[in-house]
């Protein structure tokens, strides 16, 4: 079965996000499904479903999102999808 | 169906703004099997079966959290009410079963062991009487051991006697301690009508009705309802009640999919889901700036009752129908220590003790984490256990009491207990004496309510 993961992507909106943070994704092999983003008073807010079936450990792909986080100043995470489907659906 | 962008965002708020969490997976295991004549072996039984059984739980709650991105804060054990096992101990015997627990709980990183526990509420067995004598002593001497000791019922009324017993051991565990103000009394929890699943500390065990092991969740989020409330200032109560419902809603159903991935993953059965908005000194993540923002001026003024039914009634509504398995106490804790909306109402003379036991009338649990002047006298103290033990009785619901005596300190002065306890301002207690009712003895018989067969 498919395991899905939610990317948010929050901060400061400003030139490159999506490229460094897709990239982090590329080189992990994580395929993106669905993509929407908006930008809200200059915040940019970008969420993201991915792919993580082939994934053994959702903490690597946080780790390596670090140096992104640090150099653009954004807060990124990662949450299996599940979460959200509990939350928001019956 | 996709998620829509709001939901995820709404989410994310909940969790990074709103102080969203998982209270607690508490890992319940009996301990019935370990019982022995020979100490020693006993005492080594209930150590390996402890710290086998819950040897993953904290690695693998950890990695739950992060996968899912929603905090677990505690992971904590509740054992077999200890006093069933000790037989023919001594009270020594029992002190250093209790070291023993303790060591249990920092050897695999817990942070609470609950069930250091006795049902007394009918009668003292020898076994329950040494854990009695032990409590001062193994309360002042452990560090996250808790203790529970289940006095009343309705079905069997309120063993007066125990609860004589309670004050004064009450009293002696704030003397054992005093040097801490009194913290001892914070991790002893004297009940009517337990619960035997319940996963919050300090009155989390093992209950006798359970299996060999079982993985309970409790569930938090004051924050979240409060800030939900304030997205609607003009709402009316129905709707008020609506908005506090849904919200329940969510939280549990985020609690239940993580506790159930951790039972999995830990290969236990899952228990039971226990929605309970227990505050915390975090900003805004507070039981009472709910009742303030429903329409208070401060919490303990006129009104505050039917604000805090409403309320916990909504939210036990939402959990309902959340969760395949409610059960715990599910509702709302008002420990005034550990919430700094509870701090300001009686600093502001808003809030007074007799408001809170009234409030224990329409919440979840009792009197939770209050500071008391240093000179109570045990009588006293044992005279507010059989009054709340009396509202609980009555109306068929769990009640509790968690006092602290501060020895040294006077009303008005304010005690700081460190950590997730919190701080609380000393409360006095009515100077008149309570002495012959609590010196007569025997046992309030159970009420008119326990006859339904």
């Amino acid at each position: 079965m498919q395991k899905r993961a939610i990317v948010s992507v929050v901060g400061k909106d400003q030139v490159g996000i999506i490229a460094k943070v897709t990239n982090v994704l590329a080189d992990n092999q994580v395929n993106i499904l669905d993509i929407s983003q908006t930008i809200l008073q200059d915040f940019f807010t970008m969420m993201m479903l991915v792919d993580v079936s082939d994934l053994s450990d959702l903490d690597m792909l946080q780790n390596n999102f670090k140096s992104v986080e640090t150099s653009l100043g954004l807060k990124i995470s990662i949450q299996l999808e599940d979460v959200f489907q509990a939350m928001h659906r019956v | 169906m996709a998620i829509a962008f709001t939901e995820i965002q709404e989410t994310i708020r909940m969790v990074q703004m709103e102080s969203l969490d998982i209270r607690t997976v508490t890992m319940g295991i009996s301990l019935r099997d370990c019982a022995d004549s020979d100490f020693q072996k006993m005492k080594q039984r209930v150590y390996d079966k402890i710290t086998s059984y819950a040897a993953e739980l904290k690695p693998v709650a950890e990695q739950v959290e992060k996968e899912y991105g929603v905090p677990i804060i505690n992971k904590r054990i509740a054992v077999s009410p200890v006093a069933e096992i000790l037989g023919n101990a001594t009270r020594q015997e029992a002190i250093e079963l209790a070291r023993t627990l303790d060591k249990a709980a920092v050897d695999l990183g817990v942070d609470f062991i609950g069930g250091f526990s006795a049902l007394v509420h009918k009668g003292i067995a020898k076994g329950d009487q040494v854990l009695l004598d032990a409590l001062p002593e193994a309360l002042s001497v452990t560090e996250r051991v808790c203790s529970s000791i289940s006095v009343a019922t309705t079905k069997t009324g309120i063993n007066m006697d125990a609860v004589k017993q309670m004050g004064q051991i009450i009293k002696q565990t704030a003397e054992n301690t005093k040097d801490r103000n009194g913290i001892g009394c914070a991790k002893l929890v004297i009940f009517c009508n337990p619960v035997e699943d319940n996963p919050f500390m300090a009155g989390a065990f093992h209950g006798a009705g359970e299996g060999e092991v079982v993985l309970s969740v409790g569930v938090s989020g004051p924050g979240v309802v409060l800030n939900a409330l304030k997205r609607y200032p003009d709402a009316d109560l129905g709707q008020v009640s609506d908005i506090i419902k849904k919200t329940a809603f969510k939280i549990t159903r985020a609690g239940e999919l993580l506790g159930r991935e951790v039972a999995d993953r830990l290969n236990v059965p899952f228990g039971i889901m226990d929605l309970s908005l227990a505050p915390t000194n975090a900003l805004n993540d507070s039981v009472a700036e709910i009742l303030e923002e429903i329409g208070l001026e401060r919490v303990g003024t006129h009104g505050t009752i039917a604000a805090l039914a409403l309320m916990n009634d909504a939210v036990k509504k939402g959990g309902a129908m959340a969760s395949s398995y409610v059960g715990g106490l599910s509702g709302a804790f008002i420990p005034v220590s550990e919430d700094n909306g509870m701090i300001r109402g009686i600093e502001d003379n808003a809030l007074s003790l007799s408001k809170l036991e009234a409030m224990t009338c329409v919440c979840s649990v009792g009197l939770d984490m209050i500071a008391l002047t240093g000179d109570v006298t045990p009588e006293t103290l044992s005279a507010i256990i059989a009054d709340e033990s009396a509202i609980g009785m009555i109306n068929k619901k769990t009640t509790a009491v968690r006092v602290i005596p501060v020895i040294g300190k006077n009303e008005g002065d304010t005690v700081e207990f460190g950590g997730l306890l919190g701080r609380a301002p000393v409360m006095g207690v009515n100077p008149y004496s309570s002495n012959k009712l609590i010196n007569r003895g025997g046992r309030i018989p159970a009420p008119l309510q326990a006859l339904i067969n």
